[in-house]
């Protein structure tokens, strides 16, 4: 390694990376990027050519009849296509089958005596000798070269209209209690088995690590059958958020009690010995001692259940309602690529707020992430 | 707003539930058995009595709730599959050989094992290529963060950023999707991708490389750190150069760590549900076992006894790797 670093190699090691980080993040970046986009602008172009001008065929309605004045004897409908924004018309037209029959700067003759003109910045202006009648405008058709458009009306979009703002919520009141909850349940398991003294302790051991790869599906459809049954017996929902933060607990705990125990057998236990002597018990040993030093392996797990809890669909689909006080943001987002499949607009932004609290606490602890991994890993081999 | 109250509410009072719970019996039973400050043959008998007790309080909730949640669904299962969709009559092996003369279980089959043979080999193998080259620039941790970040992404959520790469806009007109815009670029056809029988599986595919690769790098990063400096300066000496060095040296002393990644994302592919879901939902030929499980669990009002026997299923081929952890923790608690 220390040899190869001085030689010309290294420039093709700089080069592989930076093509496999590029293919690793354009995925994430391009929908990041679409999602801030015009969704007219998203419809037609890809998001690589964002910054960039582009070419749109529009069409605007002229306001009707009521909107024209009287100047010198003729009756004028003005207006802008662009709507105030900026950009350039390159030829427009006033029928569908003629769309850029004209450059901006030439009069259209219309069929019924009425003239269209339009400017290069957007301007346009509809004269006629007699008074216009009707109150649906003239249709324009108009090419226009429209600067790069960025907003946020996207995710205004979907927060409000698709429901997401109340599926972000749904997800935290899902995630937030069933990363608690079987930390606490775990912390107290793994140090019976890590260090008290009872028989069957190692079949019990053998048992988490064994439980460690049991399939969810296996427990889906009993599952479920036990929770119609608990529900029709109390004459309660059978899907409630108690129920799913069991579930969420119980098929956390393997993973929870062993990263766990693992930690804890490896604390030295001169501590807990002359504690022990000073005469206290298990309980206090556990509460004082053992719980601050394991904080580290504590915050492992409950980044680990917190992103496998935000990120779930399947536990949520089969244990949770889809109402819309109980759709979490997986659930919502898939029905949404059901529903809204074609609108890229309503999709990036939802995807977007989908997994940006994970990347959030990612980026922010990620190193507590990294030493779980390998803690689970590394010493289970 | 009122949800997000409940929400903390209910949340608080698990919680202080949970730990009212551990209090609450240890304090009984240092009550019922006392023996701090004092001495005598009752005291030592509490004692025992306590320290034998104490262990099934400290287990109990999670002794609890894994039978719940996992041992009794074990079980239950494999009954069930033995019954028919309602799980009240007995039918054998019914389910088993029905779904051996099912098309689409026969196709899941085949699914699977594509999936089994391409995700865990090319996430090990981009794993260990990124995490030895990212081993040699000053940059390294940088561009490691970003190729493990898809790893918080949820499978959903990748799915809505790879079908927009795959994104099909008839020919001729612009298209919007990475892929279908690279291959007009070269002079090629757009097409659907996820659409085409057979490669649409490997599209998938991508999408859980994509994910799992930077649990690779992490695990397998750490494992050739810990390589012993002397062997890799030992071949240097001898006139090794770097591929063999990598190849010959380090790849061999890291082979228990590329069999615990490998297993890891094998059992993650068994249960790959999601990315199917969301992606094409199993049409065009690339349904998965635990896909069409899913479907069996409400297809025509939910018929339990072929869901359950599809799971068990699912469970027979991670039963190998289950023995294999097993017996490698036991090793590993005997040295301690």
């Amino acid at each position: 390694m220390i040899a190869s670093s001085r030689s010309p190699l290294i420039w093709f090691v700089h080069l592989s990376v930076i093509l496999l980080v590029l293919l690793w993040t354009l995925p994430t970046a391009g929908l990041l990027i679409s999602s801030l986009r015009d969704k007219d602008q998203l419809a037609v172009s890809g998001w690589w050519t964002a910054l960039s001008t582009s070419t749109q065929n529009l069409v605007f309605r002229a306001p009707g009849a009521d909107a024209q004045v009287e100047k010198d004897g003729k009756f004028v409908i003005s207006g802008n296509l662009l709507e105030g924004q900026s950009g350039e018309v390159s030829a427009f037209g006033f029928n569908s089958r003629e769309p850029t029959a004209y450059t901006p700067g030439e009069t259209a003759e219309m069929n019924d005596g009425e003239r269209l003109t339009v400017q290069a910045d957007g301007a346009f202006e509809i004269t006629s000798d007699k008074a216009m009648e009707g109150s649906r405008g003239q249709r324009i058709f108009y090419t226009a070269a429209v600067p790069p458009r960025f907003t946020f009306d996207n995710y205004r979009e979907v927060m409000r209209a698709e429901g997401i703002g109340a599926s972000f919520i749904n997800s935290l009141t899902v995630a937030i209690p069933a990363t608690i909850i079987p930390i606490l349940v775990a912390a107290f398991a793994a140090y019976a088995l890590a260090w008290m003294k009872f028989p069957g302790r190692a079949i019990l051991v053998a048992v988490v690590v064994g439980l460690l790869v049991v399939p969810l599906q296996m427990s889906l459809i009993p599952l479920l059958k036990l929770y119609n049954g608990v529900g029709a017996f109390f004459g309660v929902p059978a899907k409630t958020y108690v129920g799913i933060w069991l579930a969420h607990m119980g098929f956390g705990l393997p993973l929870a009690i062993y990263l766990l125990r693992n930690y804890m057998a490896g604390l030295p236990r001169e501590i807990m010995e002359s504690a022990r002597v000073d005469g206290a018990s298990d309980f206090d040993i556990f509460v004082k001692i053992i719980l601050p030093l394991s904080f580290p392996a504590l915050a492992s797990f409950s980044i680990f259940q917190f992103l496998w809890t935000w990120n779930d669909l399947l536990v949520a689909m089969v244990f949770l309602g889809t109402g819309k006080n109980e759709l979490v943001l997986t659930g919502r987002l898939v029905n949404l690529l059901g529903s809204r499949g074609g609108n890229w607009e309503i999709l990036t932004a939802s995807a977007f707020v989908t997994i940006i609290v994970p990347l959030i606490v990612f980026f922010t602890l990620q190193r507590y992430l990294v030493r779980g991994l390998l803690a689970g890993s590394v010493k289970g081999g | 707003m009122q949800q997000l109250l409940f929400a903390i509410a209910t949340m608080a009072a698990g919680v202080l539930a949970c730990a009212a719970y551990f209090f609450g019996t240890n304090w009984v039973l240092d009550k019922l058995f006392p023996s701090k400050g004092l001495t005598g043959p009752v005291t030592s008998r509490n004692l025992r009595i306590t320290n034998a007790v104490r262990p099934w309080l400290f287990l109990g909730p999670a002794l609890f709730s894994l039978t719940i949640y996992l041992i009794y669904p074990v079980i239950e299962s494999v009954w069930l599959s033995l019954h028919d969709k309602s799980g009240e009559n007995f039918v054998g092996l019914g389910n088993f050989i029905w779904m051996f003369n099912d098309g689409e279980f026969r196709q899941s089959i085949y699914n699977n094992f594509l999936w089994l043979l391409v995700v865990p080999a090319a996430a090990t193998f981009f794993g260990l290529v990124i995490a030895a080259l990212t081993d040699r620039i000053w940059w390294g941790n940088i561009a490691k963060t970003l190729i493990f970040m898809p790893m918080a992404i949820s499978f959903v959520g990748a799915s809505v950023i790879w079908k927009f790469i795959y994104d099909y806009r008839a020919e001729g007109t612009e298209q919007i999707g990475l892929l279908n815009a690279i291959v007009v670029a070269f002079g090629g056809t757009p097409e659907a991708w996820v659409t085409l029988p057979f490669w649409n599986n490997f599209f998938l595919m991508v999408i859980l490389i994509w994910i799992q690769t930077g649990f690779a790098m992490v695990i397998l990063s750490a494992a050739l750190r810990g390589i012993p400096e002397e062997t890799v300066e030992a071949a240097v000496i001898d006139g090794a150069n770097g591929f063999q060095i990598f190849f010959k040296i380090m790849i061999p002393q890291i082979w228990g760590t590329i069999a615990v990644v490998w297993t890891t994302i094998t059992i993650l592919v068994l249960k790959v549900f999601d990315i199917v879901l969301a992606m094409t939902n199993g049409q065009w030929q690339s349904q998965v076992l635990a896909n069409l499980m899913f479907d069996w669990m409400f297809r025509g009002g939910g018929d339990f006894g072929r869901g359950a026997a599809i799971a068990v299923v699912i469970m027979l081929l991670v039963i190998p790797i289950m023995i294999w952890n097993i017996r490698n923790a036991a090793k590993e608690m005997e040295s301690h």
